[in-house]
């Protein structure tokens, strides 16, 4: 009789379904996985090591590179961190925005997943669909920032700048006639907060969308039904966070849990699975949207009814206003000292934490007392998961993995660092 | 400080003792520094005992000290064209090893919803020119394993009894590790495609390394802790 062996297959780090650049080493059985060794570190740009060479502020754009599909959060934890060291709390209206972009980012990071890990496993259409919805968010971004992605719109103290009166539009063109211009501007012709109040009254439609497409759909059950189950104590003891811990059956979610900012004082429900498997999590991530949705409208409520400063009025953390700058000589030198030295941040360490799209992402920052951190560590939820792959594809089809690796919503920005 | 941490904090205290020294903390976070020797012991008690229930490492990361609280640029005086613009490079003592490397361990209890950061110092190890080494924590949790890859690869710590220590971040055959403070932030090497030998190789870098902002630690009274005592917090 010949001799059986195992066989070797390398995943990667080109391929469509591996979200970017992983490469993994399957030894399979036949069809079946024995072994999966993912091999990471091929997006390694020592984000981490930047940020100690830099003073703090400057070190925001980096964050928004880690997940570059869930821009806003990631600069959330790291901006979150800093104030926990100077001991400084942004203006509440400042809170209700970033509040707002999160739950926006968080809608904007679903879709992609949706999108992606549905069109890895066959359904082409959802991608369409999703990436129609995530037009509207990145011009929400970018009205904000001037940015559809980067934004670098959290600061210590506050954010950036106050939401616009008014929206980007679009211009007729060789491609676009003026009829459909003007329908694709109808929602745009108010204020940025107008055009978010449009989007959530139109949301849950399109997830009912999305849902007629997947949820009751035969092929997409037999892809995810009973695939990569994990236990509750195995998703404690690995580490997960996010949709992947609650898929398992676990009710934690930090915006609940230890709430940040104002999500006290939002409503919203966490769901969570049963089962454990990725069918679970597809349904947690799919009434999240619903519930983000929620988020959103409560905050557009509140921003609409209060104005007020949307950064600290500390002029050794926030700069002043340009006009200031212009008139008076404190202005100028505190202009001048903030972007070239940038400020000191007193000694002492912090983790703080947000709960972003994937899961738990937090920045660990040590200072010394000096205009850089001395050390920064971001916690990436994905890193972490992905150290699970191979307990959850072990025993499955190759087909399967790309459904794993779908359902881990990896980016390899945030796993590489 | 919040009560459910001040509980936490006793309760401590009261199982452990001498075996940990409570480190202050500004931001009403507990931390706690203990030996490496006591490592293994106390994460299994903070991960079982009903009164801890720490059932989830969210995180582990290396920290080297040696140029902590160091400035480049020195202020007390300037010359008459004015302040350096350079970076003066000091002569680094040779800081004992143990005490550089740090390991940071971030626990957290979904049960009673409370999170300990323990700081853990390496020992000097016997392999190769003294590796720090320390305990692996892979079988308390198991979501250390990565962790500590990481923290071997970039920091060159070695975790005794870690089922796979490999490098996982840098590229394959890299030489050092690339987030101890004495490796140059541009690296040592680059890569680039030779056209005679039709290969991408490897060469020493040809960029000089240079400093935009200097590292600058001023003092500054409005974080005196004297000042500041009812913000801060101790243990």
């Amino acid at each position: 009789m010949a001799d059986i062996h195992n066989f070797t297959l390398n995943f990667g780090p080109q391929h469509p379904a591996a979200h970017g650049v992983l490469r993994l080493v399957l030894e399979m059985d036949g069809e079946v996985i024995q072994k999966a060794d993912p091999h990471i570190g091929l997006l390694h740009r020592g984000t981490e090591k930047l940020a100690e060479s830099k003073p703090f502020n400057q070190s925001i754009g980096y964050m928004d590179r880690l997940d570059y599909v869930s821009m806003m959060c990631n600069e959330h934890a790291y901006v979150m961190a800093i104030e926990n060291l100077l001991g400084v709390k942004a203006p509440i209206r400042a809170q209700y925005i970033r509040v707002m972009f999160d739950e926006i980012t968080r809608i904007l990071n679903h879709l992609m997943w949706l999108g992606a890990h549905a069109l890895d496993i066959g359904a082409m259409t959802v991608f369409l669909y999703a990436f129609r919805e995530r037009e509207d968010l990145m011009d929400c971004y970018e009205a904000v920032s001037g940015t559809r992605m980067h934004a670098t719109y959290y600061r210590p103290g506050g954010v950036y700048r106050d939401l616009p009166d008014s929206m980007p539009k679009y211009q007729a063109s060789r491609w676009r006639n003026q009829k459909n211009v003007d329908k694709l501007n109808e929602s745009r012709s108010g204020s940025l907060l107008d055009f978010i109040a449009d989007f959530t009254n139109r949301f849950p439609a399109c997830v009912d969308e999305y849902e007629t497409l997947l949820t009751d759909n035969r092929i997409w059950k037999q892809r995810t039904v009973n695939i990569g189950v994990v236990t509750p104590e195995r998703a404690l003891q690995l580490g997960f966070s996010g949709p992947m811990l609650r898929g398992s059956g676990i009710e934690w979610d930090l915006r609940k849990k230890q709430p940040y900012e104002v999500y006290e004082q939002m409503d919203f429900d966490i769901p969570v699975g049963m089962n454990g498997d990725c069918y679970d999590r597809y349904l947690v991530r799919i009434e999240e949207l619903r519930q983000s949705n929620r988020i959103i409208k409560q905050c557009v409520d509140w921003l609409r009814k209060n104005p007020g400063p949307v950064m600290l009025d500390d002029y050794k953390i926030t700069p002043p206003s340009r006009e200031q700058m212009k008139a008076e000589m404190e202005s100028l030198i505190h202009h001048f000292k903030l972007f070239t030295e940038g400020y000191c941040v007193p000694e002492g360490e912090t983790y703080a934490a947000v709960e972003a799209p994937k899961g738990e992402f937090g920045v660990y920052l040590l200072s010394d007392g000096a205009n850089k951190p001395y050390r920064v560590k971001c916690r990436a939820p994905g890193f972490v998961h992905l150290s699970a792959l191979e307990e959850m594809v072990k025993g499955h089809m190759l087909a399967d993995v790309v459904a794993v690796i779908g359902t881990q919503d990896i980016v390899f920005g945030e796993v590489d660092r | 400080m919040s009560a459910r941490l001040e509980a936490l904090a006793s309760r401590v205290i009261a199982q452990f003792g001498e075996r940990v020294k409570p480190v202050a903390s500004t931001c009403g976070e507990l931390t706690y520094e203990l030996a490496a020797a006591d490592l293994l012991s106390i994460a299994k008690t903070l991960r079982d005992d009903p009164q801890f229930k720490f059932d989830q490492l969210v995180d582990l990361t290396g920290v080297d000290l040696l140029k902590y609280g160091q400035d480049q640029w020195v202020t007390k005086q300037s010359t008459r064209t004015g302040f350096s613009r350079g970076v003066i490079r000091r002569n680094q003592n040779d800081q004992d090893p143990s005490w550089r490397f740090v390991v940071i361990y971030h626990l957290l209890s979904t049960v009673n919803n409370v999170r300990l950061r323990l700081r853990v110092c390496s020992e000097r190890g016997q392999i190769g020119q003294g590796l720090p080494q320390i305990d692996s924590v892979v079988s308390v949790w198991a979501s250390a394993n990565w962790f500590e890859r990481e923290a071997f690869d970039l920091f060159g710590i070695m975790f005794k009894g870690h089922p796979d220590l490999r490098r996982i971040l840098t590229d394959y055959g890299f030489i050092g590790h690339p987030f101890r403070k004495d490796f140059p932030l541009i690296g040592n090497v680059e890569v680039r495609y030779d056209e005679t030998q039709k290969r991408v190789i490897y060469q020493p870098v040809s960029i000089e390394p240079r400093e935009l902002v200097p590292r600058v630690i001023r003092d500054d009274n409005r974080y005196d802790a004297a000042l500041t005592s009812g913000k801060v917090n101790h243990g």
